[in-house]
């Protein structure tokens, strides 16, 4: 078995449980190269447009409206947020599975502690933030101290942290949290008619595309997923990098969360499972995208929108709900089919 | 094709033919030739050494006989008297009753010993069920006949070397059933230490004596051939030198066949085998009582602006020394640089970079660069954190030293933001090589730093090295390319069991030199490769 399939537990020597890669990143070397290069890079984009304009065109009364451009852009904060805190993991070659179970975690810790035992907000969301921080830290000593794989180590946690939203919950749904989170994520819609979260995701997602592109700490992550052995003999701190990647997941999940929790007024025990796959859905598929072959932020964006926009267009056509687990679980496997693809083509071209 | 005779009614038949025979045998890739108009005979019952340098053609003779080359046309092979037909079609060599033993054993080391037996069963799919109880019982009745304490049920990566590599043996006779005519042993021993590689040997003999097959030992280790074999073939560059019996044969006439010179004793060359470490005046850098891997306590000590060679059979320790010194290997002794005396066994490659310490890996691929990231990256990642800046890194900056980098070290092609993959083995080579010395390094360890490496940039790469030490820097350079040790080093040590066992110098640092005294490191008593004479 070798780095480039998609089974969670690979073999190869360097990184045990390496995600499935996607392809190998190409910046133009040959001007021959540039033009397949330049298609290849902006190929999501076009095929966001495309969905667009031919959903349009179907559906002018509907979905060609400012209505539902502000409800395509403005709803799937929660979705991008998580998925850009996947980025550190998965670009330093870790798998994090416990995302969702943090931003339930996190959301509820919000809604118990706010709503429930009347703390007031600011400390309320400092713990569901600790919370996020805490379960990082947690999977990532888990993953480095004890070598275990991280699919394992985060299927784990993912599934501790569910019974504990349970016992936290009973089970049950929480509402009535201060309405200065509601307001903040999505009551207020001063700006360009968008709900505050939009612009939340937004400025994480520059925060995230510059840290993993302008800093050493991107750049020694980058290292670290795709040569593990090389990031050692070059002196990084492996160690360090990896469980940082976990603590900067964790936390941006606990971020998504509290976002999550103001989008709904409270917070439910079990709905937060959706989103783990959609987030790796658009991690993959936003790796085939502007710097293909590498997780990248801009990427991720555009795949988010292009994923939901899909949806919504389908559902305006009067397919059902299901729809978008079709869609969304078809993306991930196309996406991933599309990086090996990219991968063997690049490895072909350097031969 | 296995006649369809019993084995043992060919056995009565055939004693005094070879068993095989090889005539006309020659390879060539491109315009090289590894093997030219080779002949071979293997007899019966016995165990024939095959002994030649690295390059010799060794491999390539055994790559032939398991299908993976063809040959060039005109070759012509016997088994038993009967006519192989060449090329052989891979994976058939089985059929034909050869089994072969690498260097690597090809166990699975988490796997009980009786699944690692029975594998290629396995593989074949026999039976729906297999009875485990009943190839316990197999196995610990063979490991019985031979004497050998091995629980069948252990998993293999408890065992020892020793034991692995006689599992490995066992297993390649068994796949063999009856058909059984000739073990390959492809240096199944170069880890062993001699008491085993004498209970390894044991075995084989009785399984050859036993099992009317032959053996084909091949092996850089003149004093296990002498010891083990009963006929043995010489090959330098491809071509035989000559085939002789192991008893009438002596070390001396065996290295002049190997190395192509006869050598005689002189004065130059120092044993270390019963010597203490020396010391040299002027020493900037020094190793105490290393042990890491296969290195056993090495001493030694590197003068500013010298390039010292560390070499030896393969599991003498050379190949481990240099990863041990930098922290990347589980080490333990002392480090000295420029007065400064750190503990190896804290050492992290982390640190070792803080001191000033590079490492310059042997393989490229997999812990010199990353091949899916650009040049530029790959060399700038040691020093990225000085490219910070507050609006991110100083991309600028970093292509400007990685073109200065590609200028002072030519690489090929010039342009830093092409793929590590795509440049060619040299190039490669080259921009690891800037990597590291980018940063006027203390102490240069250097593993194998010209394998696969062409022409061109072997002698740029050598003038890089020469230039680096003459700026005062000591390099340690680990090799077995023993042009290259000559071409470059001011010392050569040769090790043997992990210690240090002869030091050439001056006159004597030469290819032959070299390769005798490497030849030679096991004797008991070291045949010292000294002045060369031709």
């Amino acid at each position: 078995m070798t780095v480039t399939t998609t089974a969670p537990v690979s073999t190869t020597d360097a990184a045990p449980g390496t995600p499935p890669g996607p392809g190998s990143s190409a910046r133009p070397a040959r001007p021959a190269r540039n033009l397949w290069l330049h298609t290849e890079r902006y190929a999501l984009l076009i095929a966001w447009l495309v969905v667009i304009i031919a959903f349009s065109v179907t559906l002018p009364t509907t979905f060609f409206t400012v209505g539902n451009l502000q409800n395509v852009l403005g709803s799937q904060a929660v979705l991008l947020i998580l998925a850009l805190g996947l980025l550190f993991p998965l670009t330093a070659g870790e798998f994090d599975l416990s995302v969702a179970s943090t931003l339930s975690m996190s959301s509820m810790t919000v809604a118990v502690l706010n709503a429930q035992l009347g703390v007031p907000l600011l400390p309320s969301l400092a713990a569901a933030l600790a919370v996020g921080l805490a379960v990082g830290l947690l999977n990532g000593v888990l993953v480095v101290v004890f070598k275990i794989d991280s699919f394992i180590v985060t299927l784990g946690s993912a599934t501790v942290m569910l019974g504990l939203v349970q016992w936290m919950s009973n089970s049950s749904s929480v509402t009535g949290i201060d309405s200065a989170l509601v307001q903040a994520t999505v009551g207020y819609r001063g700006i360009l008619g968008m709900p505050l979260q939009f612009f939340f995701g937004l400025l994480i997602a520059v925060i995230i595309l510059v840290i993993l592109t302008s800093t050493p700490i991107g750049r020694r992550l980058l290292f670290v997923g795709r040569g593990r052995q090389v990031a050692e003999l070059s002196g990084l701190n492996v160690n360090r990098l990896r469980i940082g990647a976990f603590v900067g997941s964790g936390l941006v999940a606990s971020i998504a969360g509290i976002v999550y929790a103001g989008s709904l007024g409270g917070a439910d025990p079990s709905s937060g499972q959706s989103f783990l796959l959609p987030a790796f859905a658009a991690c993959y598929l936003g790796a085939t995208a502007i710097v293909p072959g590498r997780f990248n932020a801009v990427g991720t964006f555009i795949a988010v929108f292009f994923l939901f926009t899909g949806v919504v267009g389908l559902q305006m056509l009067g397919a059902q709900s299901y729809v978008q687990q079709l869609f969304y679980g078809g993306a991930l496997i196309v996406a991933v089919a599309l990086s090996q693809a990219i991968r063997r083509q690049s490895a072909k071209a350097h031969k | 094709m296995i006649p369809a005779t019993s084995a043992l009614a060919e056995r009565t038949q055939q004693t005094d033919a070879p068993l095989l025979k090889i005539e006309n045998l020659s390879k060539t890739f491109g315009g090289l030739t590894a093997l030219s108009h080779v002949d071979l005979d293997v007899h019966p019952g016995q165990i024939h050494g095959l002994l030649g340098e690295n390059g010799s053609g060794k491999s390539t003779l055994i790559k032939i006989l398991s299908g993976f080359y063809t040959p060039d046309a005109g070759a012509r092979a016997w088994l038993r008297g009967t006519p192989i037909s060449l090329p052989i079609q891979p994976g058939y060599f089985r059929r034909l009753g050869i089994s072969f033993v690498h260097q690597d054993l090809g166990l699975v080391p988490e796997l009980s010993v009786v699944e690692n037996l029975r594998i290629s069963n396995i593989v074949a799919g026999s039976g729906p069920l297999i009875n485990w109880k009943k190839e316990q019982a197999l196995a610990a009745e063979t490991f019985a006949r031979f004497g050998l304490d091995i629980d069948p049920r252990e998993t293999v990566d408890r065992l020892g070397d020793t034991d692995r590599a006689l599992i490995a043996i066992l297993r390649a006779v068994s796949e063999l059933g009856d058909h059984r005519a000739l073990l390959v042993l492809d240096e199944p021993t170069v880890f062993l230490p001699k008491e085993d590689t004498d209970l390894l040997f044991r075995v084989v003999k009785e399984l050859v004596a036993d099992g009317g097959m032959s053996a084909l030992l091949v092996s850089h280790d003149m004093t296990e051939v002498l010891e083990h074999t009963d006929r043995v073939t010489v090959l330098r560059a491809g071509e035989v030198q000559a085939h002789l019996e192991t008893a009438t044969t002596t070390d001396e006439q065996l290295v002049r066949l190997i190395v192509g010179r006869s050598l005689r004793p002189a004065k130059q060359a120092v044993d270390l085998s019963t010597a203490a470490a020396t010391h040299h005046a002027g020493a900037v850098a020094r190793v105490d009582n290393l042990v890491t891997g296969h290195v056993d306590g090495l001493s030694f000590d590197v003068a500013a602006g010298e390039i010292v060679g560390l070499t030896g059979l393969a599991g003498s320790g050379f190949e481990d020394a240099l990863a041990g010194i930098y922290g990347a290997h589980t080490a333990t002794g002392q480090l000295t640089v420029r007065g400064t005396r750190t503990d190896i066994k804290d050492a992290s490659p982390r640190s070792s970079l803080k001191a000033g310490i590079v490492y310059v890996p042997a393989d490229r691929k997999t812990q010199g660069g990353v091949g899916e990231l650009t040049v530029e990256q790959n060399i700038t990642l040691p020093v990225i954190h000085r490219f910070r800046t507050w609006f991110g890194l100083n991309a600028r900056g970093l292509s400007r030293r990685a073109e200065e980098i590609a200028e002072s070290y030519d690489i090929r092609p010039r342009d830093p933001q092409a793929l590590f993959s795509t440049l060619s083995g040299g190039n490669q080579q080259k921009a690891v090589l800037g990597k590291w010395l980018q940063d006027d390094p203390q102490l240069i360890l250097l593993q194998e730093p010209t394998q696969g490496v062409d022409i061109g940039a072997r002698s740029i790469i050598f003038d890089l090295l020469r230039s680096t030490a003459a700026g005062g820097v000591p390099i340690i350079c680990a090799s077995s390319d023993y042009d290259q040790l000559a071409a470059v080093c001011d010392r050569v040590i040769v090790l043997a069991h992990g210690r240090p066992h002869a030091e050439l110098t001056g006159a004597l640092l030469t290819h032959e030199a070299i390769a005798a005294s490497v030849i030679t490191s096991l004797t008991e008593s070291p045949v010292l490769p000294k002045e060369s004479v031709s």
